[in-house]
């Protein structure tokens, strides 16, 4: 455990020491504060716009973060060579796995706080009421979800060939989820066969990261999701994230170094 | 007395590029064998094997045939590296942290516990004249420094066995001469220390026993005043009659 503590502490301070993070929080903030300075035709329920801006950016951000840091750590441990002195030591490659999953989920899980902390703030500041439970929940929704798109990202960096290459796939592919994923066994139906089985498959394999987005629910004031269906995602992102890091031990087990 | 480091019959093929994909072998049945206490040079020109046999040891390459052991265990097995040091050719460190941070972080993969690991730490810093610079970022060292920082870091979990691949490589005289001086220490305190060079000098002036390879075969081993004395010339001879350089003046 001390392994993979390390390993992660030396993904975060990575994180705090790059300026990728400021300049996406800067970005988020400026174009939240300059949405909700504006005013159309008095209507008070103005703010609910400005959340949904805020939430949207928040999301986008977010990905970015986590999918841009999950990317590059391996691949940039190889090409640095940074992972010769680290295998030299008594670490596993599962241990670095682990160590560098729990990293870049605790850092993007940082990030996440702070975006949050910042959307209630604004919109706290215009409604004059602070639902902190439901900020919570939408918090630690999307923070399980970042876990599975963490160890997706993992194992598209040992796959692909470049920290780029997997950086558009997986945005490309996690994107392609939220929108449509739940939608694929709808268009299943519309299919002849085999096309009908292939994209049943599809649906009944990707991970569904839209069941974790509760954006909608706090955008309109709908309250709270029932904590036991939140517990019960919160498994279903266990499993998921598991999945996808045996996966990657897996590939990067027998993967030569150089 | 039992080998802290031992190949048997150690074999490293390569598959090369291409549709044929021909077998290129690196190590052709190597048979090393390091005692405790020894500082063993491990020599070659260049493309011979050094660095594929390092590799092997760390377990960062499986051998094809043949097996490896530190301290008795087979190299596969990560448990093997808990009692070794290992400083590479070149620089490979996190440049974002700063000295003191990196050894914090091997510090901590060790399991060293932290009083005692900031003991090792200022030590360590004094031993390689880093002190001063400690709070800088690695990125801002200069090339001197971050061997410096390297052999630091190999030596953070007090080590019985240092693996030093070329250690003096790109260094200045007076950065030799404190790695020359730390590996006499290192000797001096009963350290075991297997190092690949080609500064044939160096290897003269500290080590104990030798192996020669060339092109992936084990060509001698054996103790460097022995092999001295039996061809009656310097090390530098002694290498290049072993892997049969002839001058372009003799032929």
């Amino acid at each position: 455990m001390n392994t993979i503590g390390a390993l992660a502490g030396v993904v975060i301070k990575e994180l705090y020491r790059r300026k990728d993070f400021y300049v996406l929080f800067v970005l988020t903030a400026v174009i939240t504060i300059a949405a909700g300075s504006v005013r159309f035709f008095q209507d008070p329920n103005i703010v609910r716009y400005v959340k949904d801006l805020c939430l949207l950016l928040i999301w986008v951000s977010a990905l970015l973060i986590t999918i841009a840091t999950a990317a590059r750590q391996i691949p940039a441990e190889r090409e640095n060579r940074t992972i010769f002195p680290l295998l030299a030591k008594p670490v596993a490659r599962g241990q670095v796995i682990l160590g560098k999953f729990l990293g870049c989920w605790l850092a993007s899980g940082a990030a996440l706080a702070v975006f949050y902390l910042f959307f209630a703030v604004i919109t706290g500041s215009r409604e004059h009421d602070w639902p902190v439970l439901d900020y919570l929940q939408a918090f630690l929704l999307q923070w399980a979800m970042l876990g599975i798109v963490t160890a997706m990202t993992l194992l598209g960096s040992i796959v692909f060939a470049a920290p780029s290459s997997t950086v558009t796939i997986l945005f490309v592919v996690v994107a392609g989820i939220l929108f449509l994923g739940r939608h694929l066994n709808t268009v299943a139906l519309h299919n002849a066969e085999p096309m009908r089985s292939i994209i049943y498959a599809i649906y009944f394999i990707i991970p569904h990261l839209e069941l974790f987005d509760v954006r909608e629910r706090v955008v309109n004031d709908w309250g709270l999701v029932n904590w036991l269906d939140c517990g019960l995602a919160a498994l279903y992102a266990v499993a998921y994230t598991g999945l996808f890091l045996v996966l990657t031990w897996l590939a990067f087990r027998r993967k030569s170094l150089n | 007395m039992d080998a802290i480091l031992r190949t048997e019959n150690l074999c490293v093929e390569y598959r090369t590029l291409g549709l044929r994909g021909e077998i290129k072998p690196a190590l052709r049945g190597l048979d090393l064998s390091v005692h405790p206490g020894e500082v063993f040079g491990f020599l070659g020109p260049n493309g011979a094997g050094k660095t594929t046999t390092i590799n092997v040891m760390l377990g960062f390459i499986p051998p094809t045939r043949g097996t490896a052991y530190l301290f008795g265990i087979d190299v596969r097995q990560p448990i093997a590296r808990q009692r070794i040091g290992y400083l590479p050719e070149m620089t490979y460190y996190y440049k974002f942290l700063t000295a003191e941070e990196l050894l914090r972080f091997y510090a901590r993969i060790f399991g060293i516990p932290r009083r005692d690991a900031d003991r090792r730490i200022d030590r360590l810093l004094k031993l390689v004249e880093l002190e001063p610079a400690r709070k800088r970022l690695i990125r801002t060292y200069s090339k001197g420094m971050q061997q410096r920082v390297g052999l630091a870091q190999a030596l953070i979990n007090d080590p019985d066995l240092l693996i030093l691949d070329e250690p003096t490589s790109g260094l200045d005289p007076l950065g030799r001469m404190k790695v020359r001086e730390i590996i006499q220490r290192l000797k001096n305190d009963g350290k075991t220390v297997f190092f690949s060079s080609h500064e044939l000098g160096e290897v003269e002036t500290v080590c104990d026993r030798v192996a020669i390879i060339n092109q992936g075969e084990l060509k001698t081993q054996g103790r460097v005043d022995e092999l001295v004395a039996r061809h009656g010339a310097n090390l530098e001879k002694v290498f290049l009659d072993i892997i049969g350089y002839q001058s372009q003046a003799t032929i």
